[in-house]
């Protein structure tokens, strides 16, 4: 297992002092990972790929950018103009926002199609929820600071979700706020997080990292590794699969940035804000469509809640619910493959989670608003409802016995010839 | 020692004097750090130049019957409106049950030719719509918000939509018949 490095004496002078050569050795080289991971499980490393682009670009970005509301906006037309690539740079951090939600989307889709929050891994899925927590809040801050109009008046409708909390909730959002609108003290406190919000999520994500070494990646089958045949060295097998799927993606990427990096913008955003003029159609960014739907359907009061708080509560609700999941799903089952209705019931919620999405881009009059209360319903039936009973009627299909099995023939023994990749890599 | 002994016996359930002090300490410890802590809190709250605020004067002379003007306030816009006389009898003429946040057109204006409220919705904070002549004024003459979807009557009160309360009344007060002071 050793690598050749290894043998430096400098290599294995500091290494016994600060064991990073082998920590390296043992979580990125030698790991041992599922051999039938499908591209699905790509979107990991990409998220933390994009998380260092966006990282990197921000900082640079910082060095041009003036938390002001008379010069914020000016500041970032400059950096468009006059920064030496500094229309690049921001292109990549934009557009980047965008790629990192749509690949960290189908990260936690993957995970609800192949039950990768099931046991031992609840406390991996529970981390990732708070990454995307974070990542959501850090986006809603950085989508302010161009400080036009979409910037202006988003930060009033999601700051003013604060004031539905009952007694205090004035109180809350012109703490927010640092006055009685949002305004510079607003602008300037929302930059401050921006750059500081990232390094919390390279936080979370460590421990996220952690808590996936400990047990090992899930895979397509859903069930666990029988013995070392079933698992291949994650370098180079799955570093070159990982770098594969970054050069796909970056590929994409580049086409955005380059040939279309406003198709995520919101035109008005171009226009300076203006606190006393609010645009027609106040829509957030296209990632945050789908919970927006969901604060929107609410039209009604019930009791003694007021339309207002019970929007609030689902739209945050919405993403809390994901905390529950291990724990609503009782099916011992972990993939879909194995689970002919849960399979269906999943592309269902792919499904309706688009139309929430739609919902969300759209006025809420006529059609839209009883389209997003019936999605709104589904969402949390399918989580609340559908999810807990499916663990009692439904009957699995039968799981295979092994991982090598369908892949190398026999039995889940260990027959000599599955163990060669690991002496490969020797 | 006979101390400690006694202790011990006198609470029959195995407590000392050394739970008690790591209590204490852990209180005092918690009291201080949140004591500590405030001030990073308070620091966002609006800061001595923001609550700072002049009142705003208008003079109402140039506005027609009918007419409306927006005024900024504490940075947030004021809606005043000359009301005609169909409005002041539509906004009279309501009646309470039918009002998710009741209240009537009096406790709202001074004089009833004058309706002055906060012209921020009660929603999430969207400027309704209902100040410009094209402007669409929602159901019942009032203002619409667009964002999503409130209607409010000619008395700024919601009627329909998600937004929970009436467009709030600031503190004004008339200097003459046609100057106003808001705050």
């Amino acid at each position: 297992m050793t690598q050749p490095w290894m043998n430096n004496r400098l290599v294995r002078w500091i290494d016994y002092r600060l064991p990073m050569f082998s920590f390296m050795e043992k979580e990125l080289i030698d790991y041992p990972t599922p051999r039938n991971l499908s591209y699905w499980w790509n979107f990991g490393s990409l998220a933390g790929i994009v998380l260092v682009i966006m990282i990197v670009t921000g900082i640079v970005l910082a060095m041009h950018y003036t938390p002001h509301v008379d010069y914020a906006f000016d500041s970032v037309e400059r950096i468009m103009r006059d920064v030496n690539y500094g229309w690049l740079i921001r292109y990549i951090h934009t557009n980047g926002g965008s790629a990192f939600f749509i690949i960290v989307y189908i990260h936690i889709f993957r995970g609800l199609y192949y039950g990768s929050y099931k046991s031992p891994r609840e406390i991996l899925w529970i981390l990732g929820v708070i990454i995307l927590l974070c990542m959501m809040a850090t986006a809603f801050m950085g989508y302010v600071l161009p400080w036009g109009q979409m910037s202006f008046w988003g930060a009033t409708v999601i700051t003013n979700l604060f004031s539905a909390v009952p007694i205090v909730g004035d109180v809350i959002v012109t703490w927010l706020w640092g006055g009685f609108t949002v305004d510079n003290p607003t602008l300037n406190r929302f930059f401050s997080l921006h750059y500081l919000m990232p390094f919390v999520i390279v936080g979370v994500v460590a421990l996220h990292l952690v808590a996936l070494h400990q047990h090992g990646s899930g895979n397509p089958l859903g069930i666990d590794a029988k013995g070392p045949q079933d698992k291949i060295p994650f370098h180079p097998y799955y570093t070159v699969k990982d770098m594969f799927g970054l050069c796909a993606f970056l590929t994409i990427f580049a086409g955005f940035v380059f040939f279309a990096p406003n198709f995520f913008g919101e035109p008005e955003n171009y226009i300076p804000a203006d606190p006393l003029v609010t645009p027609p159609h106040i829509v957030p960014e296209w990632y945050f469509l789908p919970y927006y739907a969901i604060l929107r359907s609410i039209t009604f009061d019930v009791w003694f809640l007021s339309a207002k708080l019970i929007g609030v509560v689902l739209m945050f609700g919405s993403i809390l619910i994901l905390f529950l999941v291990p724990w609503l799903d009782r099916s011992p089952v972990r993939s879909a493959r194995y689970r002919p209705i849960y399979k269906q019931l999943f592309w269902v919620l792919v499904i309706d989670c688009l139309v929430l999405g739609w919902v969300g881009g759209n006025p809420p009059e006529g059609i839209f608003v009883i389209i997003g209360q019936i999605a709104t319903l589904y969402y949390f039936a399918h989580f609340l409802v559908l999810m807990p009973l499916l663990s009692y009627i439904e009957t699995p299909r039968p799981l295979p016995t092994s991982i090598g099995e369908p892949v190398l023939g026999g039995s889940g023994g260990p027959p000599a010839a599955a163990e060669q990749p690991m002496e490969k890599a020797q | 020692m006979a101390d400690y002994e006694d202790t011990k016996a006198g609470h029959g359930h195995g407590e000392t004097r050394r739970d008690f002090l790591y209590l204490a300490t852990g209180a005092f410890g918690a009291a201080g750090s949140a004591i500590a802590l405030w001030p990073l809190v308070h620091q966002m709250s609006p800061a001595a130049d923001t609550l700072a605020l002049a009142t705003t004067e208008v003079d109402l002379s140039p506005i027609e019957q009918g007419q409306s003007i927006t005024v900024v306030w504490r940075g947030k816009p004021v809606f005043i409106r000359r009301r005609t006389d169909k409005e002041i009898e539509e906004a009279q003429a309501v009646a309470l049950d039918d009002l998710p946040d009741p209240q009537t057109d009096a406790q709202r204006t001074k004089k009833p030719e004058w309706l002055i409220v906060v012209g921020v919705c009660t929603h999430l904070g969207c400027i309704p719509k209902g100040q410009a002549t094209g402007d669409r004024k929602g159901d019942y003459g009032g203002w619409f918000c667009p964002c999503h979807g409130s209607h409010y009557d000619t008395s700024g009160r919601i009627r329909k939509g998600p937004a929970p309360e009436n467009l709030p009344v600031p503190d004004y007060e008339f200097l003459s018949d046609s100057l106003v002071r808001i705050g």
